[in-house]
C-alpha cells in the first residue's frame, strides 16, 4: 500500500489498544506523507478516535509503535505535543473567553514568542474570517464559528501535523463545505499535514488518501480513486418483488453475489447499461426498480465490510453531551 | 512530596535532548496561565458571583435566625457550649458560613474539571506541551482563589450580623481562608483527577461535601460530642479551617478567651493553636495536591 522510500510524517506499526477485554484497535499499520490530507474513515466505534488519541499522546498504546514528526509517542509525548495541533470532536474552547483570548491562551501555553503572538493571532483570525468577532465571547458563536476558531487555534503554533477528530460532526452541510474550504487550503498555505477522522463519505473525497477502518482494523488504504477502483465497474441497485428468489439469479447473471441492503440488492457489474436489459429479461420475479451509477466510497465501504456506514443513533456519550449542554450551557459557554 | 521543581524528576518520558533543568520555568508559566484563566472566568461570570453570595446569605439568615430562636430558650446561646451573654448564634455560625462558602466554592471548581475533561477545555490543556503537574497545581490554585473570594466577600456582612471586624482580624482571616480554600480545592482536584464521569463525581461529592460541612463545626461547636462523632469531626479538614476563623472573628468581636477556648477544636483535651490548625490544613493540601499531580500524569 505505502511505498517504503517515501518520507513519512506519521508512522504507525502494529498499533494495538485494549480497554480491558475490548480491543478497540487491533494492530494497524499506516504511513502519512508530509503535506497530505489523510482521512481515517469508519463508523462510530471503529477505533478512529482511539487511534487519534494515541497519536496525540492522550492514550498509551497497548502494543505497537507510532511516531509523529519523527518523534515516538511513547517515549517523548511532550515532544510530540509541541509539534501537533488538535481539533476534537467536542469543542474545547473556553466559552467565557473571547476568540482572541482563547488564541492568546494557546499561544502562551505553546510558547509562541511574545513578539509574534499578536501578529500570528490576527493572521489566524483573518484566515478563518473571524476578525470582526475576535473580541466576542465564544459562547455567542455558532457551531461552525467555534470549529473555525479551533482550526485557527490548531495551527497557531505552526505544528507539523494537524489532527482533526470528526471536524464537521453536527454541522449543517453548508457549514461543512465552508470548513472544508479552509482545511483543503491548509497544507498549501501552512505546509501542515492533516490527519482527520470522519464518518461522512462525501468528506473523505476531499482527502488525498484514505484509510478505511472497521472493528479496529484497517481494511484498505489508498486515494479515493484507487479505493473506488477496488469496487470495479458500476454499482447496480435492484428492487424486486421477491429479493430472496432474485438474489441467486442475479448472482448468476452478474458473476458475483449481490449484497442485500435495506430492501434492495446491490451488485457490481463491469457495464451497468448492458446489464439492466438482461436483468429485466432473465429474472423470474418482477423487477420493481433498477438504478446504476459509478461507485462511491460508500460502495467501497460496503464491499470491504459488508455493511453501510450510517448515522448511528446517539450513543450514551452523545446523550450526556446534549444533556450537559442544556444543563450547564451558559456556565460552560457551549 | 511533589513540588513544582520536582516536575520532571522521575519522569521516564523525558527524552534525551530535552532540558530537564529548564522544566521549572515552563511549568510555572503554565501554572500561572491556568490560574489566570480560572480567575478571569470567575470574574466574568457575574451570575455565579451573585449566586455564590446569595447562597451563604440564605444559610446565614435561615439557620441563624431559625436556630437562634430555637436555642434562645436554653441557658446558653450556643447549644450548651457556654457562650457568654451578648453573643448570638448568628455570630457563632458566621465564620462557619464563610467556611461553607469556601467548601462549596472549592468543590464547584473541581466539578468543572470533570466536566472539562469529558467535553471541554481540559483536553486543550492535556495535549498541550506542558507538564501535567501544572494542570493540577494551576487548577488547585485557581479553585482556591475563587473559593477564597467567595468566602472573603461574606466579610461585608459582618456588621449586619454583629461581628465587629478589626484590621488585625481581617489581615489574619485572609491567609486562614486561603489555606482552607487551597486544601479543599486541592482535595477537589485530587478527587476529580480520578473521575471520568459526572455521575460518579456527583455521587462522591454528595457523600463527601455535606458530611464535611455538617461535621466541620460550622453549625455547632465541636465540644462535648459523643466519641464517634468527635473522631469524625477531627478528621474533617474543614474543621481545621473553620475553627481558626471563628476564634479570630469572635475574638475581634470581643469574646473573652476563656469562652472562646470552650468552643474551640481540641485534640485530647488540648486546644489546638491556630498556627497548628493552619499547618495541618496546609500539609493536608500539599499531600492531596501531590496525589492530584500523580493522577494527572497517568495516561490510560
Amino acid at each position: 500500500m505505502t511505498a517504503t522510500a517515501v518520507d513519512t510524517v506519521i508512522s504507525v506499526k502494529g498499533l494495538t489498544k485494549s480497554f480491558g477485554q475490548i480491543e478497540a484497535v487491533r494492530g494497524i499499520d499506516l504511513d502519512v506523507r508530509p503535506g497530505e490530507i489523510f482521512g481515517f474513515l469508519g463508523p462510530n466505534g471503529a477505533g478512529k478516535t482511539t487511534t487519534i488519541n494515541i497519536l496525540c499522546t492522550l492514550l498509551r498504546a497497548t502494543a505497537g509503535q507510532a511516531s509523529v514528526a519523527g518523534i515516538d509517542v511513547e517515549h517523548d509525548p511532550a515532544g510530540v505535543r509541541k509539534r501537533i495541533g488538535l481539533v476534537f470532536q467536542d469543542p474545547s474552547l473556553d466559552g467565557q473567553l473571547t476568540a482572541r483570548e482563547n488564541l492568546q491562551f494557546h499561544a502562551f501555553v505553546y510558547d509562541v514568542p511574545a513578539a509574534e503572538r499578536a501578529e500570528r493571532i490576527a493572521a489566524a483570525l483573518e484566515m478563518v474570517e473571524l476578525t470582526d468577532r475576535a473580541d466576542s465571547t465564544v459562547m455567542t458563536f455558532s457551531g461552525g464559528m467555534k470549529r473555525r476558531l479551533e482550526i485557527a487555534r490548531g495551527i497557531l503554533h505552526t505544528p507539523d501535523v494537524l489532527f482533526l477528530d470528526e471536524p464537521t460532526i453536527g454541522l449543517d452541510p453548508q457549514t461543512r463545505r465552508h470548513i472544508w474550504g479552509y482545511l483543503s487550503e491548509l497544507p498549501k498555505r501552512q505546509g501542515v499535514t492533516i490527519f482527520m477522522t470522519t464518518h461522512y463519505m462525501d468528506e473523505a473525497e476531499y482527502c488525498d488518501r484514505i484509510a478505511i477502518i472497521d472493528h479496529g482494523l484497517i481494511q484498505a488504504i489508498g486515494t479515493p480513486d484507487e479505493l473506488k477502483a477496488m469496487v470495479g465497474g458500476d454499482v447496480v441497485t435492484i428492487t424486486t418483488s421477491d429479493n430472496a428468489t432474485a438474489a441467486p439469479e442475479i448472482a448468476a447473471l452478474a458473476g458475483s453475489d449481490p449484497i442485500a441492503d435495506n430492501g434492495t440488492l446491490r451488485v457490481e457489474v463491469p457495464d451497468g447499461a448492458a446489464f439492466v436489459p438482461r436483468l429485466v429479461r432473465e429474472t423470474s420475479v418482477e423487477v420493481i426498480s433498477v438504478a446504476f451509477r459509478r461507485p462511491s466510497l460508500d460502495d467501497v465501504f460496503l464491499k470491504l465490510t459488508g455493511r453501510a456506514i450510517r448515522e448511528e443513533e446517539a450513543g450514551s456519550a452523545d446523550a450526556l453531551r446534549l444533556m450537559g449542554r442544556a444543563w450547564m450551557g451558559r456556565g460552560q459557554g457551549r | 512530596m511533589s513540588t513544582p521543581n520536582g516536575v520532571m524528576a522521575g519522569s521516564p518520558a523525558v527524552a534525551a535532548g530535552r532540558r530537564p533543568s529548564g522544566a521549572l520555568w515552563p511549568t510555572l508559566r503554565a501554572i500561572y496561565i491556568i490560574w489566570y484563566r480560572d480567575v478571569l472566568r470567575f470574574w466574568r461570570d457575574r451570575t455565579r458571583l451573585a449566586v455564590t453570595f446569595a447562597q451563604p446569605l440564605l444559610y446565614l439568615i435561615i439557620f441563624g435566625t431559625g436556630l437562634s430562636s430555637a436555642l434562645s430558650g436554653g441557658a446558653s446561646g450556643f447549644g450548651g457550649a457556654g457562650a457568654p451573654a451578648g453573643f448570638s448564634y448568628t455570630q457563632f455560625i458566621f465564620p462557619g458560613i464563610i467556611g461553607m462558602s469556601v467548601l462549596f466554592g472549592s468543590m464547584f471548581a473541581a466539578v468543572s474539571i470533570v466536566w472539562d475533561r469529558e467535553f471541554g477545555f481540559l483536553k486543550e490543556l492535556l495535549v498541550a506541551p506542558i507538564d501535567r503537574s501544572a494542570v493540577a497545581i494551576g487548577k488547585a490554585l485557581g479553585g482556591a482563589t475563587q473559593a477564597m473570594a467567595q468566602g472573603l466577600i461574606l466579610l461585608v456582612l459582618a456588621p449586619i450580623v454583629g461581628v465587629k471586624l478589626t484590621i488585625v482580624s481581617v489581615l489574619t482571616i485572609i491567609p486562614l481562608v486561603f489555606v482552607l480554600a487551597f486544601a479543599l480545592s486541592a482535595m477537589g482536584v485530587a478527587i476529580a483527577s480520578r473521575m471520568r464521569s459526572m455521575q460518579g463525581f456527583q455521587m462522591v461529592m454528595n457523600f463527601l461535601m455535606m458530611p464535611m460541612f455538617f461535621l466541620s463545626g460550622a453549625l455547632f461547636p465541636l465540644a462535648g460530642l459523643p466519641g464517634w462523632m468527635t473522631f469524625l469531626t477531627r478528621i474533617d479538614p474543614a474543621a481545621y479551617g473553620i475553627d481558626p476563623l471563628r476564634r479570630v472573628l469572635l475574638e475581634g468581636a470581643g469574646m473573652p478567651p476563656a469562652a472562646l477556648d470552650r468552643m474551640s477544636l481540641t485534640i485530647g483535651g488540648t486546644v489546638v493553636p491556630i498556627v497548628a490548625e493552619a499547618g495541618i490544613l496546609l500539609a493536608f493540601g500539599i499531600v492531596v495536591l501531590a496525589i492530584a499531580v500523580r493522577n494527572f500524569r497517568v495516561r490510560d
